[in-house]
């Protein structure tokens, strides 16, 4: 039996202290990115778990901008709606920004705006930046970047944050620019002295000093992703530039000038290649792939969607590759800068005809990184593209994490044949299935010794490579394709159960896991909902995905796309189970909060 | 007492190889297709270049003319890939392993239609690959539309008339900065051979465009592009000859009667002008040539453009000379203290 809804109780007094959201409200292209990764790492520096969103537009320069900085002793790192503390920098979202405020909320602000006089329940702020930053930054040319760090100077001395690691944290965010650092510690110090003086008094909302950081990164996913395939061990990235994945390219670039170069002759052993498109991008990860090197490339939904017959080649044809889907949110061209779990189904079976892919889905940091790594191990064991699916909230968000683990786990290349197996091997195909997986044999071209050339097509072809247009052949082909996906299940990452072994289950993937985590507190603490959780990581789905759907009453399927994309797939393989399923959706482009996830299944159970 | 006839040693070449070994399947296209023609010389060429068959990748995209590296060389690893396509198939594999040998036969359709952008791509890299156009103006695999490369005027079996101006694989090439360009006609095969010949012996992007009538929907007596219309209008710019770098020694080469180029393997191209004098080094000048021909209803055949210095894929990548696809994982997978360092920039 399911327990019945319990009235939901909102501690009226709730402590502040760790735990409130910062937003602050800006015009892109000001240079504020650098200011909001400061006041970030600084919470982060003193030990308080810090998350830091910047919801931001498809633009280079002029249009709004916010950054969510959500502190939480609690360790939670979803998107939390609703705002404790905030910065107004952008005269066109003032009046929004300042409807949308709680009762209490301080509200720092450019004076000239005078946002007191819209409305009387808030603790207002108003700060004379011009004033301030003309002082601390004589020259005009530099004022306007110098700008955002008086606000961080502000809030600094409201939240009794430690000038120190705001120092640090600008050190570390300049990378050793002195004269840039002098000038930015000279405009926060000037915020923070003004507000010693002028700024109301509040201690609602503090920071004190924690250690439940110590020891951890601040890196967005991307950053992870580029790491991950950086150690293993790629040799042909493909690209063509595209938000919200470029970075991942971009920071693998970086990494691989320093950590990728020969030693003996300097040049680079990783080729790195802009494309002129998506499409051409994918031939070069499934040529390259077919050539023996471990290639990816790194795209967002579009991209998917152009290189879906290059994909469709490498499935059939048994070229490995690795293509991270950076998500966005989609239909078209969507919104470029904004999150969404909606490429799901279009990953599983990217391609015309029967296709089916292997999917990994990194739930946090560590998992970008490992995932990333694991992934060309299954392209080149499975010889097939292998998708990792992020997100943009994965993928361009500041999170905290563990250091990651260095993968000790030796590359595996897969069932290919060398010069000396071919010697020994009789009557070899390329496509044959000696050992029963569905895996067959490769050789790579350019392989010495006169045996094991063969002719690669997307045309139908018998085991041996030749063309056929026989039923049978072709049939054997794809069912033995079918086979070897399902092999994956023993190599692919399980799903992770957590829960005291209940009727209710959440099942989610992905970017939400935050979101499940704090929601299953919420269910338990001001509800009296019991809830067990299971986090697929990877398509195929292993058994306990099937198991854990069986084992209870009623599964609640969290997702972040509109269609309820991952259950059409349980559906797919186990339409039995489609009764169990209860889709939990959230798809207004925003990162999914717990609250959503709370308010859904309370609906469902009313 | 019974007496045999001793028969002539099959010929071999630098590998002793016979000429069998660089065949391929059986065609199945048309018989009397151009593309056939085509294969044949590129056999040849392998034959006589010493070319280690393992070393070939060939590669195509989707047409008549993308089924033709069944044809030829067994031994050497081929890939059909998707519809014209097949220049990032390319990039992609010279980019895994530099030590192959690329060949890509592609069709009108296939590289100025549908994988037009990837050619031009491809160009503008200077990817080193021996890249081959078996041009008919027509969609044969489809039944007979027409291409991007037919010449107005031409006509369908049926009687429709292309009323577009054709693209010319060749001029565009050149605008592109392509150091080998040459046209020639499946009903040349002299010519054709010694052409091939020298794309092997070149580094970068060598673009043939090769006339190659489709005997079955263009090949009647109002198209452009059949094999009587193709022999007529033929005109072909040099006498050309091929000395292997092997060679040198041995062969002669007068002086003055014929232009010269060093081929970056050793090899030495001699070309001589038939008609007005040509000069194969100056891509304008053979601009006005092929446009000038083009007015007189002719087409011209040969070494259309030649520049032999020209930075490669390679070059603009960076990358070792070795193949990336084989090197060890301590190569290519950074040690723990790098995990660390990188992990301690981030805290």
């Amino acid at each position: 039996m399911l327990t019945q809804p319990g009235t939901s109780k909102i501690l009226e007094e709730r402590s502040f202290v760790n735990d409130f959201s910062i937003e602050v409200a800006t015009v892109n292209g000001s240079g504020s990115q650098t200011a909001n990764i400061v006041l970030m790492r600084t919470i982060f520096q003193m030990g308080v778990p810090v998350t830091g969103k910047n919801l931001f537009p498809s633009n280079i320069a002029g249009l709004p901008t916010w950054f969510q900085i959500r502190a939480s002793h609690q360790g939670y790192q979803a998107r939390k709606q609703g705002v404790d503390f905030m910065i107004c920098m952008n005269p066109e979202t003032a009046k929004e920004d300042v409807a949308k405020a709680g009762p209490g909320t301080v509200l720092v602000y450019d004076e000239p705006l005078k946002l007191d006089a819209l409305r009387s329940d808030l603790t207002f702020c108003p700060v004379p930046f011009q004033k301030l930053v003309s002082a601390a930054c004589p020259e005009p040319k530099l004022q306007k970047l110098v700008k955002n760090m008086v606000y961080v100077g502000v809030a600094a001395q409201i939240l009794g944050l430690d000038m120190d690691e705001v120092k640090l944290a600008i050190g570390k965010q300049l990378g050793g620019k002195q004269k840039a650092i002098e000038l930015n510690q000279t405009a926060v110090q000037a915020g923070y002295d003004w507000a010693a003086a002028e700024a109301p008094r509040q201690d609602r909302l503090r920071v004190v000093r924690d250690n439940k950081t110590e020891g951890q990164i601040i890196i967005d996913g991307n950053d992870a992703c580029a790491l991950g395939a950086m150690f293993a061990g790629v040799t042909v990235v493909a690209w063509y530039p595209i938000t919200p994945s470029s970075s991942a390219v971009e920071a693998l670039i970086d990494y691989a000038k320093v950590y990728r170069k020969d030693p003996v002759t300097g040049k680079l052993n990783v080729a790195i290649i802009q494309m002129e498109d998506e499409i051409a991008s994918a031939g070069v990860v499934v040529g390259a792939g077919w050539a023996g090197a471990r290639a990816m490339t790194a795209t967002s939904g579009p991209g998917i969607s152009l290189m879906s017959e290059f994909i469709g080649l490498g499935y059939f044809a048994e070229c490995p590759g690795v293509f991270l889907d950076v998500v966005r949110m989609g239909p078209s061209t969507g919104l470029p800068t904004r999150t969404s779990q909606g490429d799901t189904a279009m990953c599983a079976k990217a391609s015309h005809g029967d296709t089916l892919h292997i999917c990994l889905y990194p739930g946090n940091m560590e998992e970008c990184f490992q995932f990333t790594y694991q992934a060309f191990d299954l392209a080149e064991r499975f010889q097939t593209p292998v998708f990792v699916v992020s997100d943009l909230d994965l993928g361009m968000q500041n999170w905290a994490s563990k250091p990651f683990a260095y993968p000790e786990a030796v590359h595996d290349r897969g069932k290919v044949l060398d010069q000396k197996a071919l010697a020994e091997i009789k009557d070899w195909g390329r496509y044959k299935d000696p050992d029963g997986d569905g895996i067959p044999y490769r050789t790579l071209p350019g392989t010495p010794g006169g045996k094991g050339a063969y002719f690669t097509r997307g045309t139908g072809h018998n085991v041996y490579g030749l063309y056929s247009e026989k039923p049978e052949d072709f049939q054997y082909l794809v069912d033995r394709l079918k086979r070897k996906f399902f092999t994956a299940k023993a190599f692919v990452p399980k799903p992770i159960l957590s829960g005291p072994g209940c009727a209710r289950g959440i099942l989610a993937y992905g970017s939400s896991d935050p979101a499940v985590v704090e929601a299953r507190d919420i269910l338990r603490d001001e509800h009296g909902k019991a809830t067990d959780y299971l986090r697929v990581r990877a398509l195929p789905f292993t058994d306990e995905v099937i198991e854990f759907i069986r084992s209870h009453e009623v599964v609640y399927l969290v997702e972040q796309n509109r269609d309820a994309q991952m259950a059409g797939l349980l559906k797919d393989f186990h339409p039995e189970l489609g009764t169990r399923l209860k889709p939990v959706l959230h798809y207004d482009s925003t990162a999914i909060p717990a609250q959503t996830i709370v308010d859904q299944i309370n609906a469902c159970e009313q | 007492m019974s007496t045999t006839t001793p028969t002539a040693p099959v010929p071999t070449n630098k590998l002793g190889l016979t000429k069998q070994d660089y065949v391929g399947a059986k065609s199945t296209l048309c018989p009397g297709c151009g593309h056939d023609a085509i294969t044949s010389q590129i056999i040849q060429a392998a034959f006589e270049m010493n070319l280690e068959p393992h070393r070939v990748a060939k590669l195509s995209g989707i047409g008549c003319s993308s089924k033709t590296p069944t044809y030829f060389l067994n031994q050497a690893w081929g890939f059909n890939s998707v519809h014209g396509r097949a220049a990032a198939v390319c990039t992609g594999v010279t980019l895994a392993n530099s030590g192959l040998i690329n060949i890509i036969a592609s069709g009108d359709g296939d590289s100025m239609s549908i994988g037009m952008g990837q050619l031009v791509h491809m160009i503008r890299r200077n990817v080193p690959v021996v890249y081959i156009i078996e041009d008919n103006g027509v969609y044969g695999l489809t039944k007979g539309q027409f291409s991007a490369t037919a010449d107005v005027g031409s006509t369908l079996k049926h009687g429709d008339v292309n009323e577009l101006p054709p693209l010319d694989p060749c001029t565009l090439a050149m605008e592109l900065g392509c150091g080998f360009v040459a046209r020639s006609f499946s009903g040349n095969p002299k010519q054709l051979g010694v052409i091939l010949k020298a794309a092997l012996a070149y580094r970068g992007t060598a673009l043939i465009d090769v006339i190659s009538p489709c005997v079955t929907f263009n090949n009647h007596e109002s198209s452009t592009r059949s094999y009587k219309n193709a022999k007529d209008h033929e005109m072909p710019l040099q006498d050309l000859g091929f000395v292997p770098y092997y060679d040198l020694d041995e062969v002669d080469i007068p002086a003055g009667e014929a232009r010269e180029v060093g081929l970056p393997d050793g090899s030495r191209l001699t070309l001589r002008a038939l008609h007005e004098d040509f000069d194969p080094t100056d891509r304008f000048a053979a601009h006005k040539a092929i446009f000038e021909a083009h007015e007189r209803g002719e087409f011209l055949t040969g070494i259309l453009h030649i520049k032999t210095e020209q930075k490669t894929l390679h070059d603009y990548m960076h990358i070792m000379d070795t193949s990336l696809a084989t090197l060890p994982q301590a190569a290519v997978k950074p040690g723990p203290e790098v995990l660390a360092a990188c992990m301690r920039e981030l805290m």
